[in-house]
């Protein structure tokens, strides 16, 4: 029977590492292409590293490429303008429903997660003519865009708070709180969201990747955020904007295999694998 | 409540707008035209590709993903391996689009590393149009990111999978055959099937990816409303890409519902 296990052992890491072998060498052989191509000499004779060291350059990439600048900056300020909405929006109303009005909670459910049935391309179609109102109202700064970037993480934000409020018992902790004569307000910050801490963070790091990462509705509004900057560089400098496609790639890969070994290994997983988990182990 | 009024004007409203302008005309009045623009030549091509495209994806990255998620799944928990693999294709799954376009089209343009090594080999891969193509290059970078969210999604399931049940069927004299015959496949089906569906919406919305792969024509559904914003439309014609859109959406709707029915039997097993 050991000899057995043994041999089913041996066997099942031989197909895993078969597997993984030919996998990895197809994920990562375009990552190589991206290198070999940004330190291909000129007329792809040589190697040359030059690219790179425009692209660490901040001061020539900034007055060289202000395009990439501007992009760049814009996502940085949609990254922390989304999450913050998200939460502000999300937080409070899941908390009260929770509370108050559970009859409401399947409505919520349901808002919350019809973006997943509205591609990011339709989501476009239908709100030009809210944006054409924002733009009226606010002014056409990039970054409210960030009010549209909200619904897009909606499904997924409000899967990972809904299982961190799963977790909790909101509703004694709000009781005794109040008891003890605390504001709503001080409800919601000094007792709600610092039990929801891992929640919380989630649900902010997989808005901000999905900030950074997002094309679709920056580039049909005609707004230049980090992608759309290095999709029109693509057309005039491929060799630029392929580093830095390389490069926000590795960045994203360092984060989240960092953060997989941070926090309870869970972080380095999909959004999609949260909305898997239907069921969560309630503490 | 704040909600209601955030949700209201950024997802309802976009949705109405879209399922109501889709039957109106240029002077908002109702018509069915809209439609009858649907089943013109073009935009019957696009959508048929694109569900061409999405299914043929959504099929190989399911049943390559599948076999990534096994083989991971049988690494120890917490191993570099595991970690290694699942940030990895958290990335490739979400940042795709425009890096993923030029990581190909750096590869196998005139001087890329894949043209050059394949043709050491004796594979001449042509002048490198294929690339652009909708069924040849777009559905081997689509590939690119099916299998790692095939991963992503598939993996609890697999882990799902107990070792006590193998011993079970081993000590019930079965084989390793009889195992994934009777046990393990009826398990994991609908979630395997649910997840296909899932790679099936992804490559169905996906845009990013295309846009900056195809510059010429628009051979698929999302690229050809995205068209209808940049170029200049025919007046009245306007309406034709909420009408499109619509259709994707009715697309999207009938494959979610038929995912939420499929995961509402897959989550039975996963009560870890």
């Amino acid at each position: 029977m050991t000899g057995q296990r043994a041999r089913f052992r041996r066997r099942q890491r031989l197909l895993r590492w078969v597997v993984l072998t030919v996998v990895l060498v197809f994920f990562v052989l375009p990552l190589l292409g991206m290198l070999d191509f940004t330190t291909q000499g000129p007329g792809g004779q040589g190697r040359t590293l030059e690219t790179w060291r425009t692209l660490a350059n901040v001061d020539t990439i900034s007055t060289d490429y202000p395009a990439l600048r501007e992009g760049f900056l814009a996502s940085v300020g949609l990254a922390v303008i989304t999450p913050v909405v998200m939460l502000l929006v999300l937080v409070p109303t899941m908390t009260w429903v929770r509370l108050r009005l559970p009859g409401l909670s399947r409505t919520v459910e349901f808002i919350c997660l019809l973006p997943l049935t509205v591609p990011a391309i339709v989501l476009v179609v239908g709100l030009t003519p809210v944006y054409a109102w924002v733009y009226y109202l606010l002014g056409s700064s990039t970054l409210w865009l960030s009010l549209a970037y909200v619904v897009l993480v909606l499904p997924y934000a409000y899967r990972s708070l809904d299982a961190g409020l799963r977790a909790i018992d909101v509703r004694t902790l709000s009781e005794a709180a109040r008891s003890l004569g605390a504001s709503w307000f001080t409800v919601m910050w000094r007792v709600v969201l610092p039990n929801l801490r891992t929640a919380v963070l989630s649900a902010s790091f997989l808005s901000v990747a999905l900030v950074l990462g997002e094309f679709t509705i920056a580039n049909l509004f005609s707004k230049k955020n980090l992608q759309v900057a290095m999709y029109e560089l693509g057309k005039s400098d491929a060799k630029i904007s392929v580093a830095v496609g390389l490069a926000s790639l590795v960045f994203a890969f360092v984060v989240l295999f960092a953060m997989s070994f941070v926090g309870s290994g869970r972080a380095g997983t999909s959004p999609l694998a949260r909305l898997r988990r239907r069921k969560e182990p309630s503490a | 409540m704040p909600f209601f009024a955030y949700t209201t004007v950024f997802l309802l409203i976009p949705t109405l707008v879209v399922v109501i302008g889709a039957f109106l005309d240029g002077d908002n009045r109702f018509t069915l035209g809209n439609l009858d623009g649907l089943t013109s030549p073009s935009v019957v091509r696009g959508l048929v590709q694109s569900l061409v495209l999405s299914a043929v994806t959504a099929v190989g990255g399911a049943v390559l993903g599948g076999l990534l998620a096994y083989a991971v799944s049988t690494a120890r928990d917490g191993s570099v391996t595991k970690r290694f693999v699942t940030s990895l294709c958290g990335v490739l799954a979400q940042f795709g689009g425009v890096a993923l376009a030029f990581a190909f089209i750096a590869s196998f343009g005139g001087t890329g590393l894949l043209t050059l090594l394949l043709g050491k080999v004796g594979i001449s891969t042509g002048t490198g149009f294929w690339l652009y193509e909708w069924d040849r290059g777009l559905m081997l970078v689509y590939l690119y990111f099916q299998i790692p969210l095939m991963l992503i999604v598939f993996l609890p399931a697999v882990e799902g999978l107990r070792p006590q049940w193998r011993e079970a069927t081993e000590t019930l004299g079965g084989t390793t055959w009889t195992y994934w015959r009777r046990v393990a496949a009826p398990i994991l089906l609908p979630s395997f099937v649910g997840a296909m569906l899932l790679l099936f919406t992804n490559a169905f919305s996906a845009y990013a990816t295309a846009k900056a792969l195809v510059s010429q024509g628009s051979p698929l559904i999302p690229l050809q409303i995205g068209g209808t914003f940049t170029s200049e439309v025919l007046l009245g014609q306007e309406n034709l890409g909420k009408a499109m859109a619509l259709e994707m959406v009715v697309v999207v709707a009938v494959v979610m519902a038929l995912y939420a029915w499929l995961d509402k039997r897959a989550s039975r097993w996963m009560q870890r």
